[in-house]
Order: structure tokens, then C-alpha cells, then sequence
């Protein structure tokens, strides 16, 4: 029996799952030590409040408000768990973005501006079609795709950059977020889809149920009464799993790996390099485009259109929800759902005590600090001298560093 | 013409400064992706720092009566401060990349996502709101130098060069170029500099005759850091008229862009950024843009929009940087973590 436990403690995936499941520990005792900080450091907050925000943070899903006497309650509270659900329905998508570019070696920080340009694709298909035309159902799933096929369209920007002029992706990605943000606000800004019916919402555009158009619930309204939840989060799970196939099961998804973890040995065993990092960039982007597109056509949400000035967190959570699973399809409908729990915990934050949602975005940085150097907590929990091997199996990023030594201009 | 020099130059000194900041991480072979990140959090303490000490009996006093030389010490130490926390915020970007041997993009990340999640934090647990101001009064009336800083009437005319570079300008402008000057010469023309700039081309070689390659790279950061850090309070200051919000609009990215830009070279960076200043400029304030002074706003009047403007730095710093790919030289040995047994 010791036998087999200790066989199962020696696989790699429970040691990334294990430095995974420390990086979020620390991530939560960091943010317990801020609003400890914070708390002591400021009268108005009291030691109660203080054990408040820290019981918040690591249970707030389970918050259910507080009670007639001022304490907060707990329990099962299934609006909670439904809106954790619907938030996590574009994280794991982003999140998939982020992890599919990373096979192939590259960083997709243009999740936001991918997702922006879902977001504008999806919205304006998903208006501008008139539902006493068309059926409702036939302008969802072209929305759907039209928003898949922006975010792909944009995400190729950066890719060919890369492909053909060896622009940094890193780099190229900001430009297109910023530009993206811009794109969007002037669409919108020209457009008849503002929202000119409640004066109180100028700001917005109509919400998709305005023209008849919302993602089905599949009863799960039902089970988790009360919240935002729909059937995006299944279309999510379902693309999750189809992305694990896609990468782990078929020639293109090997190419794409293969291209990853050395783009110069990939060439001459007869792989097209370009071609393939165009292609994991354009599956990235139709993947946040994807997940924008479900977001924005649940028809319970309303986008806020002069956004030029900043980018969707969304976007950027991805990044955390891929790293933190270890780039593994499977593992970012986990992961998402978590950064999607946090979410919640910060309004629950907000809401009754007095700290506010930021709090979850720090914890978020120091989760993406610490995978930073997961490679460093996986060696630690590696004691033995005969695991020693298998830190050499790691991510594909790690191992692009004898090639960039190779041709010095790798950078931009 | 004066006010598009003024404004670019606004503009274009925290990119410059920032860049460099940019220059020496990368030189000593670090890729420092959290520039933006320390912009924020620089740009909050400074802010920070003005807020709880302008209530002190020197510095109302002095604004009172017009005291600027000392109201002059007070935006020079905040711009120290700046340095110094930017500096230590850095350390965060150094420890995991020189000692732990992380992937360098996303330590830089997290920091980039660190910087605004703490800064927003803060801010609303301060502030009760979601932008950090000045306590009493603002940028201009406290730290802008104006001819009735010297007690000079409006209607004095100071001539094109006075009129530009003497009046409604902040001490921190030129504050800020000198230190670029020194220390680009010190980067180039001293033993130090060509020590850290071994670094990040071969550092298997500048190890084999005795340089501390770690100690190096940790001083070409903090470096990085400092400036960084002033950098995003100088931009605070300067642009959004002392306020915090945990936000730079991107301009620690931008600075990226123009140092790939200026090849890592301290004389086209500060070409490159003014170019990006100029292209900034016009998109902040292209309706107010009298170029020759003669009444016409023709940027307005063409008629293109507005969101036309904003895009277009990103626009060219994209289409510059498809440009100069080809020839552009980046340190050898950037992003790649130091191991001493791999010679």
C-alpha cells in the first residue's frame, strides 16, 4: 500500500498538480497577510472585521451574507456557485488560449485584445441580424462563430509577425491589445447598437435578449436558482476537452508541440515552423474570441463600450488560469473555475466588509509569480536523486532558450 | 509650436527615461517585462508621498507664499522616493530570475499584474475612491514653474526659447534628461558599464574573468527599477496632473517598444521616444495643436476621428518594429537565466 502511494507521489502530474496547489496556498496566505496589514494598520477596521476578510477570502463561495445579527453566515449558496460557474465560462476559454500558444512556444498576452475583438464580432452578428428574420437560434451560433473567427483573425497578427519578421510576440500582442481596445470603442462609437432606450445605461450596448438572442440554459438555471449560470459552461468544458484531444492525440496538435520545444529541430524533421506558430496563434485567438462570445451572449451582461482606456481582466486571467494548470486542457477547467470562485470572494469582499475586490487580483499576481519558478517547488518536492531526470521535462518556454542562444535576434 | 514642443516633450521624457530603464535590465541580461508594473507602483508612491506630506507646516507655508524652491525639494524627494520603492519593487523581478532561474516573461507579468491589484487595493482602502489626488490644490499650482513663479507678469515675453523651455515646465523634465545623459555615458564610457553590458552578451566569458554575473545583473535591474519607478511618477505627475489610479496607459510597454526601437542604443531611444511623444501628443490633445500659430487647427479639421489618433502609436510602433526587425541587435544573453556550470 505505501508502495503504491509513493508511486503515485513520484508521477509528474502530481507533483505539478501538488506546486500548483502550493502556489495558491501561498497566493491566499499573502493575501491573508495584506488584509491582516491593512487592517491593523487602519482604526476604522476592526479585529472582528479583520477575521471577516480573512474567513472571506479563504471560504467565500460559501458566504451566504450575514445574519440578522451582523455576523456572516455560511452555507451552500447556489447563486454563488451558479455565477462562479458563469464567470468561469470565458476564463476557461481564455485560459485554453493561453495554454494552446504556449505549447507551441508562445506567450499569448493578446488574450484581452482577442477577446475584445470576439466581444465586438459576436455583439454586432448578434444585433444586427433581425430576429424576426432570422431564427434566434441560427444568430447565436453565427455570433458564436463570428466571434471565434475575430479573435482568430487577430490573433494571426501577432503569429505571422512572428512567423514571418520575428517580431517578439510578447510585444506584438500589446500593440494589437491597445489597438483592439481602440478598434472596438470606434465601432461601437459609430454604431446604432448603443444603448439609447434606458437613459440610465447610455454607456452600454443593448444587451443580446434585445434582439431575441441568448445562450440556452439546459436547465442548470434550474439546479443553481438565482444566478447568471447558462449552457456556455458546458460548450466551455466541451472545448476543453476537444482541445486536450487536439493537442495530445493528433498530428497537428504533435506538430504544434513539437514546434514548441524547438522551432529549428522542427524544420528540418520536415515541420512548417511558420505555419504552425500562425496556426496555434490563430487557434488561440479563436478561442478568446470564443470565449467572449459566450460571455456576451448569455444576454444576462452588458458591455460597457468606450473602452479604449483599459482591457478586459478576462483577457489577462487567462494567463494565471493556464500556468496555474500547467498549460493541461483538462486542468483549466479547474483552474478557471478557481479564478472564477476568487472572483466571486472579491464582491463578497466588497459587499460586507471593508476591503474591495482587488484583494483576489493580488492573490492572482503572486499565483503567476510563483509559477514563475514552479520548476524551482517541483524540484523541491523532488528529493530523490533517480526523479532528478524528469526536471529536464518541462515547459516548452524553458527549453526555447538554447535556440534563441543560437541566433541572438530573438527579441523583436 | 510651443505647446507641441511642451506637450511631446511631457510626453516623451518619461518614455525616454523608462527605456533606459529598459536598457540596463536587458543589458545585464534581463528581460524586464514589468516595466509597466514598476510605473505603477513608482507612480503611486510618489503620489502617495506628496499626499501625506504636503500637509506639513513647511510645505503649506510655503505654498502659501510662493516658496518655490521649496515646493521644488518636495517634488524631488517624491521623485526619489519613487526611485527607491520602484527599486525594491524590482527585487521581486530579480530574486526569481537571477536566483530562482524563472522564465523572465512571466515574472514580469505577474509584476505587471501585481502593480495594479496592489495599487488599487491601497487606493480605495486610503482614498475610499478608485484615484489617489493631491490633498489640497493641484500639479500646476504647486510644482509647474511659471513665470509668476519668479514674479514675472504674464504679458512679459520671454521670447520663443524662454516661452518653451523656461515657462509652465516642470523641474522634473530636465531632472530627468540629465540623469538619462549620465547615465547612458556611464553605461558606455566607464569600466562599470562595459562590465554590465558583458553580462548580458556573454556572461560565461565575463564570469571566466571575475565579474559577479549574479551581482551584475541585480544592480542592472534595481537600476531598471529606480528609473522606472521615477519614471511613472514623473509621468503622474507631469500628465495626469498627480493622481494615481494604478494605471499608465501603457507606457511601460511602450517604452519596451522604443528601446527594440532605438536599438538598445541611449541616442536613438531619445530619438525614438520623442517620435513617440510627438505621435502621443497628437492623440491627448490634437484638437488644441496650433502648429504654426496662426489660428487654424488643422488636425482637427481634416475631420479624422478621434479614435484614428489614439491607435496610431501603437499602429507605428508595430509597423516600425516590422521595419526594423531585421536589423535590430539585441543583448545575446537577454532572458536566459545565468548557470554557472553551463560554459
Amino acid at each position: 500500500m505505501k508502495n503504491k502511494l509513493s508511486d503515485i507521489y513520484g508521477k509528474d502530474g502530481t507533483k505539478k498538480v501538488l506546486a500548483s496547489l502550493i502556489s495558491i496556498l501561498v497566493g491566499l496566505f499573502v493575501g491573508t497577510i495584506i488584509v491582516v496589514i491593512v487592517g491593523l494598520t487602519k482604526d476604522t477596521i476592526t479585529p472582528s472585521g479583520i477575521w471577516d476578510g480573512v474567513r472571506l477570502i479563504f471560504a467565500g463561495i460559501f458566504s451566504t451574507g450575514r445574519d440578522a445579527a451582523g455576523n456572516l453566515s455560511w452555507g451552500y449558496n447556489p447563486q454563488s456557485v451558479g455565477n462562479m460557474l458563469f464567470r468561469a465560462t470565458p476564463l476557461i476559454m481564455t485560459g485554453l488560449s493561453v495554454a494552446v500558444a504556449y505549447k507551441t512556444g508562445l506567450f499569448n498576452i493578446g488574450a484581452p485584445g482577442q477577446y475584445l475583438m470576439g466581444t465586438m464580432a459576436s455583439l454586432m452578428i448578434a444585433l444586427g441580424i433581425p430576429s424576426e428574420v432570422v431564427p434566434a437560434g441560427i444568430i447565436w451560433v453565427l455570433a458564436f462563430l463570428g466571434g471565434c473567427l475575430a479573435g482568430a483573425l487577430w490573433g494571426c497578427i501577432p503569429g505571422l509577425l512572428k512567423a514571418l519578421l520575428n517580431i517578439n510576440e510578447v510585444l506584438a500582442c500589446i500593440m494589437t491589445n491597445w489597438l483592439a481596445a481602440n478598434l472596438v470603442t470606434w465601432a461601437f462609437d459609430v454604431s446604432n447598437f448603443k444603448n439609447m432606450v434606458e437613459n440610465t445605461k447610455a454607456g452600454y450596448i443593448y444587451k443580446t435578449t434585445f434582439n431575441g438572442v441568448e445562450t440556452p440554459k439546459l436547465g442548470l438555471d434550474k439546479i443553481f436558482p438565482g444566478s447568471q449560470v447558462n449552457g456556455g459552461i458546458l460548450i466551455a468544458i466541451v472545448i476543453a476537452i476537444a482541445m486536450y484531444i487536439l493537442i495530445n492525440k493528433t498530428t497537428l496538435g504533435y506538430q504544434l508541440k513539437a514546434c514548441g520545444s524547438n522551432r529549428h529541430a522542427a524544420r528540418y524533421a520536415g515541420i512548417n515552423d511558420k505555419r504552425n506558430i500562425v496556426l496555434s496563434m490563430a487557434i488561440a485567438g479563436a478561442l478568446s474570441g470564443g470565449g467572449a462570445a459566450l460571455y456576451w451572449l448569455a444576454g444576462n451582461t452588458e458591455f460597457y463600450w468606450s473602452t479604449y482606456q483599459s482591457l478586459p481582466a478576462i483577457g489577462f486571467n487567462g494567463i494565471p488560469v493556464a500556468l496555474l494548470a500547467v498549460c493541461n486542457p483538462i486542468g483549466v477547467i479547474f483552474t478557471g473555475s478557481f479564478m472564477a470562485m476568487l472572483d466571486i470572494v472579491g464582491q463578497q469582499l466588497t459587499g460586507y466588509t471593508a476591503y474591495n475586490e482587488y484583494i483576489t487580483d493580488v492573490i492572482i499576481a503572486v499565483i503567476v509569480y510563483l509559477s514563475a519558478f514552479s520548476l524551482v517547488i517541483r524540484m523541491a518536492l523532488t528529493r530523490k536523486p533517480k526523479a532528478r531526470k524528469e526536471k529536464i521535462e518541462t515547459k516548452p518556454v524553458a527549453e526555447k532558450k538554447p535556440d534563441s542562444q543560437a541566433e541572438g535576434g530573438e527579441e523583436a | 509650436m510651443t505647446f507641441l514642443i511642451q506637450q511631446t516633450l511631457l510626453y516623451a521624457v518619461p518614455l525616454m527615461i523608462v527605456a533606459l530603464a529598459g536598457v540596463f535590465a536587458e543589458r545585464s541580461g534581463i528581460i524586464n517585462l514589468a516595466l509597466e508594473g514598476i510605473m505603477i507602483f513608482g507612480a503611486f508612491i510618489g503620489v502617495l508621498f506628496v499626499h501625506s506630506m504636503q500637509n506639513l507646516e513647511v510645505f503649506t507655508t510655503a505654498a502659501r507664499e510662493g516658496d518655490w524652491l521649496t515646493l521644488q525639494g518636495l517634488e524631488l524627494l517624491a521623485m526619489v522616493v519613487a526611485a527607491i520603492m520602484g527599486a525594491i519593487f524590482s527585487l521581486l523581478l530579480s530574486f526569481a530570475s537571477i536566483n530562482l532561474r524563472a522564465d523572465q516573461t512571466i515574472g514580469g507579468t505577474a509584476l505587471n499584474l501585481l502593480a495594479p491589484a496592489l495599487v488599487l487595493f491601497l487606493i480605495r482602502v486610503l482614498a475610499n475612491q478608485n484615484t489617489l489626488q493631491m490633498q489640497t490644490g493641484d500639479a500646476a499650482s504647486w510644482f509647474m514653474i511659471k513665470k509668476s513663479t519668479f514674479g514675472v507678469k504674464k504679458s512679459v515675453d520671454w521670447g520663443f526659447f524662454g516661452e518653451t523651455f523656461l515657462n509652465k515646465v516642470y523641474i522634473a523634465t530636465y531632472i530627468c534628461i540629465i540623469i538619462f545623459i549620465v547615465l547612458a555615458i556611464i553605461l558606455y564610457k566607464t569600466k562599470f558599464g562595459l562590465r554590465l553590458r558583458s553580462c548580458g552578451e556573454n556572461p560565461q566569458a565575463a564570469d571566466s574573468l571575475g565579474i559577479n554575473v549574479y551581482k551584475m545583473r541585480y544592480i542592472g535591474t534595481t537600476i531598471s527599477g529606480a528609473l522606472a519607478g521615477m519614471g511613472g511618477f514623473v509621468y503622474s505627475l507631469t500628465t495626469a496632473n498627480c493622481t494615481a489610479n494604478g494605471d499608465v496607459a501603457g507606457f511601460g510597454f511602450l517604452a519596451l517598444a522604443v528601446m527594440i526601437f532605438g536599438n538598445w542604443k541611449p541616442l536613438n531611444i531619445a530619438g525614438a521616444s520623442l517620435l513617440f511623444g510627438l505621435f502621443k501628443c497628437i492623440a491627448a490633445a490634437y484638437s488644441s495643436i496650433d502648429i504654426n500659430g496662426d489660428g487654424v487647427y488643422w488636425l482637427a479639421e481634416i475631420g479624422i476621428s478621434s479614435h484614428l489618433y489614439r491607435m496610431l502609436p501603437y499602429l507605428v510602433t508595430l509597423v516600425v518594429l516590422a521595419f526594423t526587425s531585421k536589423k535590430s541587435r539585441a543583448p545575446k544573453a537577454e532572458g536566459i537565466p545565468y548557470d554557472k556550470g553551463s560554459r
